[in-house]
C-alpha cells in the first residue's frame, strides 16, 4: 500500500526552479531516501510535504487526501512529522516539555477546560506525561527528562527531535539529515533508532548525505539534481546509475 | 510613612503588573506591541461601571454586594476578552505576514478608534464608580491599609500566581511557550497557531478587564483617555522586566508601582506620571533587553 503519492510537484521561487515536476510514491513501512547535491531541492520538497510552503503546481496525496490546501498543524494531525537539518527544539523548555507539547493536539482541555475542570486536565496531563516518557526512553534520553533542551549535547538534541516528532503519533516521519555533524558512533546509534522506527511500522523519508547510512538503510532512493528527479530505484540500482554518478557520486566513487 | 508608601506602591504595582502581562504575552508570541491594550483596560473600567450600575438598578447590590462585584468582574472579563479576540482577528491577523511596522500602526489605529468610540458613546466627561468600601481598613505595621487596597493586592497576586501556573503547567500554556519560541516548529508538532494567539489575546484582555475594574473602584473616576497613560506605564513595566518575559512583567509592574509611590511621597507628587518615563529612558539606555529579558541575538540562538 502506498502511503504517500507525490505527482508532478513543482515549486518555483521567482525565477528559481527549486523543485520541478517531481513524482514518486512511498510504500507504507518503507524507508525512502532522498539524495542529491546541495541546492537540489530536498528541503523544499520536505517543506511542501509539511505545508510550510505551498507548491506552485502538482499534487501531494497522503492516505488519498490532498495536502495542498492544508495548514501545517492539520497535516501533522493526518500523520506526518518531521525533523530539521538545523535542529529546531524549543530550547528553553525541558526535554519532557518538548515531547509533551507535541501531544498538544491530542489534549482536549483548552483554556476553559483547564480553568473550569482542574481534575480533568490534571489526569490528562498525567497520561500525556507517561506517554512522553515512553518516547523519551525510545531514543535513550530517559536520564535527561528534566534537562533544558538547549543544554543537551548535540547528538542528544537530534534524538530529542525524533522523540518529539514521534510524540505527534505520525505514520510517516520526515528526517532531514539526522546524522549531520555526528561522529561514527552517534551515526550508528541513529541508524539503530531509524530501524527501530521501521519495526514499529513507521514510514520514513530520509534526506541524507552520508552514503553509508543511505545505502545501509534505504529500501528505495530517489536522486534530485537542480530540482529534477534524475533517478529512482533500489540502492544498488542508484549506485550504478550513470547520471547519478555524474551528478553526485562522481567525486566519491573512483 | 515608608510602610504606607509600600502598601500604596504595591496596590498600584499590582495593577500595572496585571496590565503589563497583556503586553508581554502578546509580544512574546507575535513580537507586536499591542498599543490597543491600554484601551482594553479602559473598556474594562467602563464595563465595570456599566455592569455594576445595572446590578444596582435591579437591586442586586443591596441584596449582596460581594456577589455583585464578582458578577461584575466576570462580565467585564467576558466583555473585554471578546474585544481582545475580535481586535486580533480584525486588525492583526490579516497583517501577520506584513512588515512588522504594519500591525504596530494598526494597533495605534485601534487605540485611537476605541478612545473616540467610547468618548462618543459614553461622553467626554468623567464617569463615577460608586465608593463602595469608604476609607475602612486596618492598621498593618504602621500603615493604614484600606479593605479595597488589600482586595486589589490579593486579586493581583492571585491572578499572577494562576497565570504562572497556567503557563508553566497546562498543555495550552506549554503550547503558548512553544509558539513564543518557534512559531513554525510549533505548527509542525500539531499546534494550531491561530488558537494559541487568540487564547493569548483572550487571557491578556481578561486580565486588563480586572485591572480596569480595580482602578475604577480605587480612584472612583473613569474617562475615555485613562487607557493611554495606564497603557504607557504598563508598557514601561513590561520593558523594565524584559518584554516577552512573564515574570519580568510581574516584577516590572511592582517595581514601577513602588517607584511611583515613593517618588510621589518623597520627591514630588506633581511628577507622579513622569517617574515611569524616567525609568523607561534609563532602562533603554542601560539594559535595553530589560531585567529578565533576552537580547534579540539570544532569542534566536
Amino acid at each position: 500500500m502506498y502511503l504517500l503519492e507525490v505527482r508532478d510537484l513543482t515549486k518555483h521561487f521567482g525565477g528559481i526552479k527549486a523543485v520541478e515536476e517531481v513524482s514518486f510514491k512511498v510504500r507504507e513501512g518503507s524507508i525512502m531516501s532522498i539524495i542529491g547535491p546541495n541546492g537540489a531541492g530536498k528541503t523544499t520538497l520536505f517543506n511542501c510535504l509539511t505545508g510550510l510552503t505551498k507548491p506552485t503546481k502538482g499534487k501531494i496525496y497522503f492516505l488519498d487526501k490532498d495536502l495542498a490546501s492544508l495548514p501545517p498543524h492539520s497535516i501533522v494531525k493526518l500523520g506526518i512529522a518531521r525533523t530539521f537539518q538545523n535542529i529546531r527544539l524549543f530550547r528553553e523548555m525541558t526535554v519532557l516539555e518538548n515531547v509533551m507539547v507535541a501531544q498538544h493536539s491530542k489534549a482536549k482541555s483548552g483554556l476553559f477546560g483547564s480553568i473550569l475542570r482542574p481534575q480533568g486536565f490534571i489526569d490528562e496531563e498525567k497520561t500525556i506525561k507517561e506517554k512522553s516518557i515512553e518516547y523519551i526512553e525510545l531514543v535513550g534520553l530517559e536520564d535527561f527528562t528534566n534537562t533544558i533542551a538547549g543544554n543537551l549535547p548535540y547528538g542528544s538534541q537530534r534524538r530529542l527531535e525524533i522523540a518529539r516528532a514521534l510524540a505527534t503519533e505520525p505514520r510517516m516521519v520526515l528526517l532531514d539529515e539526522p546524522t549531520a555533524g555526528m561522529n561514527p558512533q552517534e551515526t550508528s546509534e541513529m541508524m539503530d533508532i531509524m530501524k527501530r522506527l521501521q519495526e514499529f511500522g513507521k514510514t520514513i523519508i530520509l534526506i541524507e548525505h552520508d552514503m553509508k547510512v543511505v545505502m545501509g538503510i534505504s529500501d528505495r532512493i530517489i536522486v534530485l539534481d537542480h530540482g529534477i528527479k534524475i533517478a529512482e530505484g533500489l540502492p544498488d540500482e542508484v549506485r550504478r546509475d550513470q547520471m547519478v554518478i555524474e551528478a553526485y557520486l562522481g567525486k566519491e566513487t573512483h | 510613612m515608608l510602610a504606607q508608601q509600600i502598601i500604596n506602591g504595591l496596590t498600584l504595582g499590582g495593577v500595572y503588573a496585571i496590565i503589563a502581562l497583556g503586553y508581554t504575552m502578546v509580544y512574546g508570541i507575535l513580537e507586536l506591541i499591542n498599543f490597543a491594550h491600554g484601551e482594553i483596560y479602559m473598556l474594562g473600567a467602563y464595563a465595570g461601571i456599566i455592569f455594576f450600575g445595572l446590578f444596582t438598578a435591579i437591586g442586586l447590590t443591596s441584596y449582596s454586594l460581594p456577589l455583585s462585584i464578582v458578577l461584575t468582574l466576570i462580565l467585564s472579563i467576558i466583555f473585554c476578552s471578546s474585544y481582545g479576540f475580535t481586535i486580533e482577528k480584525i486588525a492583526y491577523k490579516p497583517l501577520r505576514k506584513a512588515p512588522r511596522l504594519s500591525p504596530l500602526i494598526s494597533a495605534i489605529g485601534v487605540s485611537i478608534f476605541l478612545q473616540n468610540y467610547v468618548m462618543l458613546t459614553q461622553g467626554a466627561t468623567d464617569r463615577v464608580f460608586p465608593y463602595l468600601f469608604g476609607a475602612a481598613g486596618f492598621d498593618f505595621i504602621g500603615a493604614r491599609v484600606t479593605y479595597l487596597q488589600s482586595f486589589i493586592i490579593a486579586i493581583s497576586a492571585l491572578l499572577m500566581l494562576s497565570l504562572h501556573f497556567f503557563v508553566a503547567r497546562t498543555m495550552i500554556g506549554k503550547a503558548m511557550r512553544a509558539v513564543a519560541q518557534d512559531r513554525v516548529m510549533a505548527s509542525l508538532v500539531g499546534i494550531n497557531i491561530d488558537t494559541v494567539i487568540s487564547t493569548t489575546f483572550v487571557i491578556g484582555s481578561g486580565l486588563a478587564a480586572v485591572a480596569g475594574m480595580m482602578v475604577a473602584m480605587y480612584y472612583g473616576l473613569v474617562n475615555y483617555s485613562i487607557g493611554y497613560i495606564a497603557g504607557i506605564k504598563a508598557f514601561t513595566a513590561a520593558v523594565l522586566g524584559g518584554i516577552g518575559s512573564i515574570p519580568g512583567a510581574m516584577f516590572g509592574g511592582i517595581v514601577l508601582g513602588l517607584v511611583e509611590a515613593m517618588g510621589a511621597a518623597y520627591i514630588s507628587s506633581e511628577y507622579k506620571d513622569a517617574y515611569a518615563f524616567v525609568i523607561l529612558i534609563i532602562i533603554l539606555l542601560i539594559k535595553p533587553a530589560g531585567l529578565f529579558g533576552k537580547s534579540t541575538e539570544d532569542r534566536y540562538k
